[in-house]
C-alpha cells in the first residue's frame, strides 16, 4: 500500500488524526513535566491506570471506553495521593516512592487483568489492548474524545503558561508570591492522567510515558526558549504518531503503539545528534576546532619564535 | 519608626525536632538585617517559615501591622541560587520579568511595560547586556544578579535575601551590598541571611543572632560583641576568634 492508499481509507485517516491530536497534546504537557523532573511520574501514572480500567470493567460488566477512562483517571489520582503521602510523611524520596506506587498499581492491576481474562465473559473485553495499545479497537467517539481532551490540554496550557513556567523553573519563588503551588501541582498532574487517558487505547499503559517524556527531550536540543520548546515539543509528538500509524497501517501486523513510541525515539536520536549547539555532533565539532585553532596558534607563536 | 515586620512565636519543625522555637522579634522599617548564626541554626527555615514556603506549628506574621497574606505583593524574595535547576529553557530578561508576575495577576502575559521595568532592574544590577543570554551560560556571581533583579522588578517594601553571597565573587558581592544599601536608603526593609562574620558590622546596621532562637537582635554595634556571639555559637567560635580575632570583633 502507498501513502495515498491508506490516507484515503477513511477508518485510518481517522486513527491518523486520534493519533495525531494524541502526540501534540501529550508532547505538550510532557514538556512540564519533563522540565519539573516528573518524567518519572507519568510513567507512573500510565501504569496506575491498569487497575482502574480493570476496576471499571468488573463494576460495570461491559467494555466502555469512557467508563475505562474515568477508572484510569480515578486511579491516576489515588496513585497521586499515595505518592504526595509517602515522600511527605516519610523519609522515602519521591523517584522511589514513583517506583513503589508504578510497580505495586501494575502488579494488582495484571493480577486483576487475568483473573477478568479466565472468567466467562473475559475474552471479548478486550483489556489486554490495553497493556500495549491497539489502534483497530478505535471507533469515531474515541477520536472525537481524544481530540477534545488534546483541545482542552492545550488550551490550558496556553492559558495559564506564565503560571506552569513560574512553577516548572523555580517553585518557592512562585509560593512566596503567592501562586497556590500545591494545586497547581495537582493540576499539571491531572493534565498528564487525560493525556495518559487518552493514550492508553492507542499506545497502552506501558509505553504511554515515553509519549509524554521523548518529544519534550527531543525538543529541548533545539531551543533555549521555553514556548518554542513546548511548540517543537508537540510537533514531535504529532509526528511520531503520524509516522507511527503510517508505518504500522502499510506493513502488515505491526503494532501502532510502539511504532509510535519507536518513531518519538528516531526523533530523539535525530535530536540529539544533529541539534545546533546541544547536539553530540555540534559539541564534538566545537571540541575538534577550538583543539585545532588553538594548536595552530601555538604552531605560529613558535615560528615566531624560532624565526 | 514603624515595624517592617513582626514575627511572633514562630515555630518550624520538619520531623519531630524544632528547627526554629518560638522565635518572635520586630524589624523597623528602612534598615538592612542580617541574620546570622551557625550552620543548621535556622536561618533559611525562618526565612521561608516567614515568607509561608514550609509549614508552621505555631506563628503569627504581620507586615506593617497587616496580615502576611494581604501583604504578599509588598514581599520581594532571593531564593538560594542553587534552588533552581539553571539548565531551563529561558533567557535573563524572563528570569527577571518572573518578578513581575504577581503583580500581573492570573491569565494576563507579561508584555512591553513588564520589559521595560525588568531591563531597568537588569540595568541595577548591571546586567543589561546579558538579557538575552541563557540562564546557564551565566556566571555565579551573575546569576546571583538576575534572582537580585527579579527581587528588585517586584518592587517590595520588605526584601529576603537567602545566602545573596554564597558563590560570588569580591566585586559582585560589593555591588549587590552597595544595591541593597540604597534600597535601604528608599526605605526599604532588607533581610539577609549571611555567613560571613568578618562583614557584619560593614554590612548591617542590625543584626540578628540566630541559632534557634533569637539569641539578640537590634543595632549590629550593640549585639554584634564577643560575649553574644560566643552565646550563639557555643564553643565553635574559639577557634573562630583565634584567627580572626581582630578583624572580627575589634
Amino acid at each position: 500500500m502507498n501513502i495515498l492508499d491508506i490516507i484515503s481509507d477513511p477508518n485510518t485517516r481517522w486513527i491518523l488524526l486520534g493519533t495525531m491530536f494524541l502526540g501534540l497534546s501529550s508532547g505538550v504537557i510532557g514538556s512540564f513535566a519533563y522540565l519539573r523532573k516528573q518524567s518519572l511520574l507519568g510513567d507512573t501514572l500510565a501504569h496506575a491506570a491498569l487497575p482502574g480500567i480493570c476496576v471499571a470493567f468488573i463494576l460495570t460488566g461491559v467494555k466502555s471506553t469512557s467508563f475505562f477512562l474515568i477508572g484510569a483517571a480515578l486511579a491516576g489520582l489515588v496513585a497521586v495521593f499515595l505518592i504526595s503521602v509517602l515522600t511527605r510523611y516519610s523519609k522515602i524520596k519521591q523517584d522511589a516512592a514513583l517506583g513503589i506506587v508504578l510497580s505495586s498499581f501494575f502488579g494488582f492491576g495484571i493480577v486483576m487483568l487475568t483473573q477478568i481474562q479466565q472468567s466467562e465473559y473475559g475474552n471479548q473485553s478486550g483489556l489486554d489492548t490495553f497493556l500495549f495499545g491497539q489502534t483497530a479497537s478505535m471507533v469515531m467517539s474515541d477520536v472525537y474524545m481524544m481530540m477534545t481532551v488534546s483541545f482542552v490540554l492545550i488550551f490550558t496550557c496556553t492559558l495559564f503558561f506564565k503560571e506552569f513556567k513560574l512553577l516548572s523553573f523555580d517553585p518557592g519563588f512562585a509560593k512566596g508570591m503567592g501562586l497556590p503551588v500545591g494545586i497547581l501541582d495537582y493540576f499539571i498532574m491531572m493534565l498528564i492522567v487525560a493525556a495518559v487517558v487518552i493514550g492508553i487505547q492507542a499506545v497502552g499503559v506501558v509505553l504511554m510515558a515515553s509519549l509524554l517524556i521523548t518529544p519534550a527531550v527531543s525538543a529541548r536540543y533545539w531551543t533555549e526558549r521555553l514556548h518554542v520548546m513546548v511548540i517543537l515539543s508537540g510537533i514531535f509528538g504529532m509526528l511520531s504518531g503520524v509516522s507511527g500509524t503510517l508505518i504500522s497501517t502499510s506493513v502488515n501486523d505491526l503494532p501502532t503503539g510502539p511504532l509510535i513510541v519507536l518513531s518519538a525515539t528516531v526523533w530523539f536520536f535525530f535530536s540529539m545528534l544533529f541539534a545546533p549547539k546541544r547536539g553530540v555532533l555540534s559539541s564534538v565539532w566545537r571540541r575538534v576546532s577550538l583543539k585545532k585553532n588553538y594548536s595552530l596558534e601555538q604552531d605560529k607563536r613558535k615560528g615566531r619564535h624560532t624565526s | 519608626m514603624e515595624v517592617a515586620l513582626k514575627v511572633e512565636n514562630l515555630t518550624i519543625a520538619y520531623h519531630k525536632k524544632p528547627v526554629v522555637e518560638e522565635v518572635s522579634f520586630e524589624v523597623p522599617e528602612g534598615n538592612l538585617i542580617g541574620i546570622i548564626g551557625p550552620n543548621g541554626a535556622g536561618k533559611s527555615t525562618l526565612i521561608k517559615g516567614i515568607l509561608e514556603l514550609i509549614p508552621k506549628i505555631s506563628g503569627e506574621i504581620t507586615i506593617k501591622g497587616s496580615t502576611y497574606k494581604s501583604m504578599r505583593k509588598s514581599i520581594g524574595y532571593v531564593p538560594q541560587r542553587e534552588s533552581v535547576d539553571w539548565d531551563f529553557p529561558t533567557n535573563a530578561l524572563d528570569v527577571v520579568m518572573m518578578g513581575r508576575y504577581g503583580h500581573l495577576g492570573w491569565l494576563k502575559r507579561p508584555g512591553k511595560a513588564e520589559r521595560l521595568k525588568a531591563m531597568e532592574c537588569l540595568d541595577k544590577v548591571g546586567m543589561v547586556d546579558y538579557a538575552n543570554r541563557q540562564i546557564s551560560q551565566l556566571s555565579g556571581g551573575q546569576q546571583q544578579r538576575i534572582f537580585l533583579a527579579r527581587a528588585l522588578a517586584q518592587e517590595a517594601d520588605i526584601y529576603f535575601m537567602d545566602e545573596p553571597f554564597v558563590g560570588v565573587d569580591a566585586a559582585t558581592e560589593k555591588a549587590i551590598i552597595q544595591l541593597l544599601m540604597e534600597l535601604k536608603e528608599k526605605g526599604k526593609t532588607v533581610l539577609v541571611v549571611h555567613h560571613d562574620l568578618s562583614t557584619v558590622k560593614e554590612y548591617f546596621d542590625w543584626t540578628m543572632l540566630l541559632n534557634k532562637k533569637v539569641m539578640k537582635i537590634g543595632p549590629t554595634e550593640e549585639v554584634f560583641i564577643p560575649e553574644y556571639l560566643q552565646e550563639t555559637y557555643g564553643g565553635r567560635l574559639a577557634i573562630l576568634s583565634d584567627t580572626k580575632s581582630g578583624l572580627l570583633l575589634k
